[in-house]
């Protein structure tokens, strides 16, 4: 039954993948497989989580062969967040997909590459070793970056092309790092390597390996200075493709770096130090760039770029709180619970934004702000459901971004950490400049000039209306979201505070893996983690 | 078409097209104890129907190997992701590896298992994403 459980958001996409790729003649076939399949992973990873939540961390070996010699399937609530982020976001993308992929790119594999890339995040969130974990990632960077250069235009292959290079780049480095672990300790087990790393003999190289593993994590989460290839390629691929990556991709990368330093990689608390720096950078750099960027889709790219900033943030606060003073673990709870929610709200804002560029794109031909406006008068619906979840998205009360950034923000002043919420705050002023600009540029000014010729992915002329209609269902659905989270956190920050908890304590997980029940395992008193602090 | 038209290149492929096909079955097989495997055997395979569509075209390649790669790929993926559920269904574990064994007359006793039925999902896919590349780099 766990075992089973576990899987399934393996099995169910990889499944529907391959008869996709078996009925390749017929698109709309694979439309229904594709969104079947989304639905029945999202019920998979709701099913998981409520048996999570109810027995605690669960695992399965795969194979039967025991943990630390086989790939352990994990999950705990963590784990469980992640995966219903990722199956909420793929479904939101194929309800989005009935009406905005095309037969071109549809027969071009366009759902079954979907499936996969759902799969390969999957993947990511659920093992509980660290090889397998980079095969996962590279499931991801194939399926993702087929998908980015489908259609072949040269912008598209511009940046599909940086795309690669530099995740290929951070690949290496990944495996690179993967290798040396080994070397050290005899075991690519990542609950195995909590307990033997810290006895490893030496320790330069440890935080040697530390670095290089977490950076190829920052280059896969785009955070500074490693982002270009975000901007790069989110804004040259169609909407849906976008919105799918800026919704779970680059947070399988934060997913990773909170994984792997919570277990094994964070011996020593300067790692958090950096990591803190680097968040402020990543956020202010990405907020410049959209501050200055005049195309829906790129202003929304860099806004991605930011927001990984304040996850980064709430994970550091939460690090340092709890390495440097031991008695701060409310605090450090609360910061690590807003980072998570942070995640959840970004990936039902930000999707859901580039998916509404996507009924812009459908409607005028273009994203450039220069040549929209007035789309208030023409798409009162959408223009409505934009300004709901760009307020979220710039952290107004009543929505999603507010209880995410009141968390953060709590929680970095507890901790004492004034500087990183000075410049949270700062940042959140421009988000709210930057939404302002494509609000008013794109749909309360007068129209600039009239509707130019469209784009070659937004479809066929006579089918818009109900092309427009499908494309707004999942858009109101995750608004509705946006806005449910803003007025009535506390089951949203429950669940993640209780991520948190599992999270700061290690013990659980690596009790869950290497096979002892977590449900005969006294809650108060876990066995102790042997890190130095 | 994009075919060399060439006498011996024909012939060879007529020769060598049913031993590349049978070594990579003889390789799949051996793969579990010895080396070899799907995706070696795949290979081979994929070489062999590469063959011949450097002889004779892509157009009859495609007709030979029947379906569309991409059809084979997803049989291949679907071999290689049912393999997992047999040990899933009898509680031994995700992927776990089951074996029946049955004795044949003079040839001793035959094992089949869940890792050989993984293996030739292997074969298929890597077989069927070759070709597909293959076929489409000649087309163009």
């Amino acid at each position: 039954m766990t075992a089973a459980l576990l899987s399934l958001p393996l099995l169910i996409p990889l499944t529907a993948a391959a008869a996709c790729a078996a009925m390749w003649a017929r698109p709309r076939a694979q439309a229904g497989v594709c969104l079947g399949a989304a639905l029945a992973t999202l019920a998979a990873s709701v099913a998981l989580t409520a048996q999570v939540l109810r027995l605690g961390p669960i695992a399965a070996q795969a194979g039967a062969w025991p943990a630390p010699f086989g790939i352990t399937l994990v999950a705990d609530t963590l784990s469980c967040v992640m995966l219903l982020i990722n199956s909420g976001v793929l479904a939101a993308a194929a309800l989005h997909g009935l009406g905005s992929v095309d037969r071109p790119r549809a027969s071009g594999g366009h759902h079954a590459l979907t499936l996969t890339l759902a799969a390969g995040v999957s993947g990511a969130f659920l093992t509980g070793d660290i090889f397998n974990m980079y095969v996962w990632y590279e499931v991801m960077l194939l399926s993702s970056f087929v998908l980015v250069t489908l259609g072949s235009t040269r912008r598209q292959l511009e940046g599909g092309l940086a795309y690669l290079t530099l995740n290929l780049i951070a690949s290496g480095l990944f495996l690179a790092g993967v290798g040396v672990l080994y070397g050290l300790t005899g075991t690519v087990n990542m609950a195995d390597l909590a307990l033997k790393l810290p006895a490893a003999d030496r320790p330069q190289l440890v935080t040697a390996v530390g670095a290089v593993i977490l950076t190829a994590f920052a280059i896969k989460a785009a955070a500074a200075p490693l982002y270009f290839w975000l901007p790069a390629s989110y804004d040259t691929c169609p909407p849906v493709v976008a919105a799918l990556m800026a919704g779970v991709l680059s947070k399988v990368g934060v997913y990773s770096i909170i994984r792997a330093s919570s277990l094994f990689l964070g011996q020593e608390a300067a790692v958090f130090q950096w990591l803190l720096a680097l968040s402020g950078l990543t956020m202010v750099l990405g907020v410049f760039g959209a501050a200055v960027a005049v195309e829906i889709r790129r202003v929304l790219a860099f806004h991605s770029v930011s927001q990984i900033g304040y996850m980064l943030m709430g994970f550091a606060v939460a690090m340092l709180a709890a390495r440097t003073r031991p008695e701060s673990q409310p605090v450090a709870e609360l910061a690590l619970a807003g980072a998570i929610l942070f995640m959840v709200h970004h990936a039902a804002v930000k999707t859901n934004l580039f998916l509404i560029s996507g009924v812009v794109l459908r409607a005028r031909g273009t994203t450039r702000l220069a040549q929209l406006g007035g789309l208030c008068h023409t798409h009162p619906l959408t223009a409505g459901l934009f300004f709901v979840t760009a307020m979220s998205l710039a952290g107004v009360p009543l929505l999603s971004g507010f209880i995410a950034k009141l968390a953060l923000v709590r929680a970095g002043v507890q901790a004492g950490q004034d500087a990183i919420v000075a410049v949270s705050l700062f940042v959140s002023l421009l988000t709210l400049y930057s939404m302002s600009k494509v609000w008013d540029q794109a749909f309360w000014k007068a129209p600039a000039a009239p509707p130019t010729k469209r784009m070659h992915f937004s479809g066929d002329p006579a089918t818009a209306d109900r092309d427009t209609a499908l494309m707004l269902v999942p858009i109101g659905l995750l608004a509705g979201l946006a806005l449910l989270i803003g007025l009535w956190p506390s089951p949203a920050l429950d669940l993640c505070r209780r991520a948190a908890q599992e999270v700061l304590r290690p013990a659980l997980y690596v009790g869950t893996v290497l096979g002892q029940d977590p449900t005969t395992e006294p809650a108060q008193a876990p066995t102790p983690p042997e890190e130095p602090l | 078409m994009n075919a060399l038209d060439s006498v011996i290149l024909r012939t060879t492929t007529r020769l060598l097209l049913p031993v590349l096909a049978f070594f990579s079955i003889v390789v799949l097989l051996r793969g579990h104890n010895e080396p070899g495997g799907g995706f070696i055997g795949g290979l081979i395979a994929a070489s062999g129907v590469a063959l011949y569509a450097i002889a004779h075209g892509p157009d009859r390649a495609r007709r030979l190997i029947g379906p569309d790669p991409r059809w084979w790929l997803g049989l291949g993926l679907t071999l290689g992701i049912t393999s997992a559920i047999p040990g899933l269904l009898s509680g031994a574990g995700f992927f776990a590896g089951l074996w029946v064994s049955a004795q044949l007359p003079a040839l001793g006793t035959l094992k089949l298992g869940t890792p050989i039925w993984f293996d030739a999902g292997v074969y298929v896919v890597v077989a069927a994403s070759m070709l597909a590349m293959i076929f489409r780099l000649q087309e163009h």
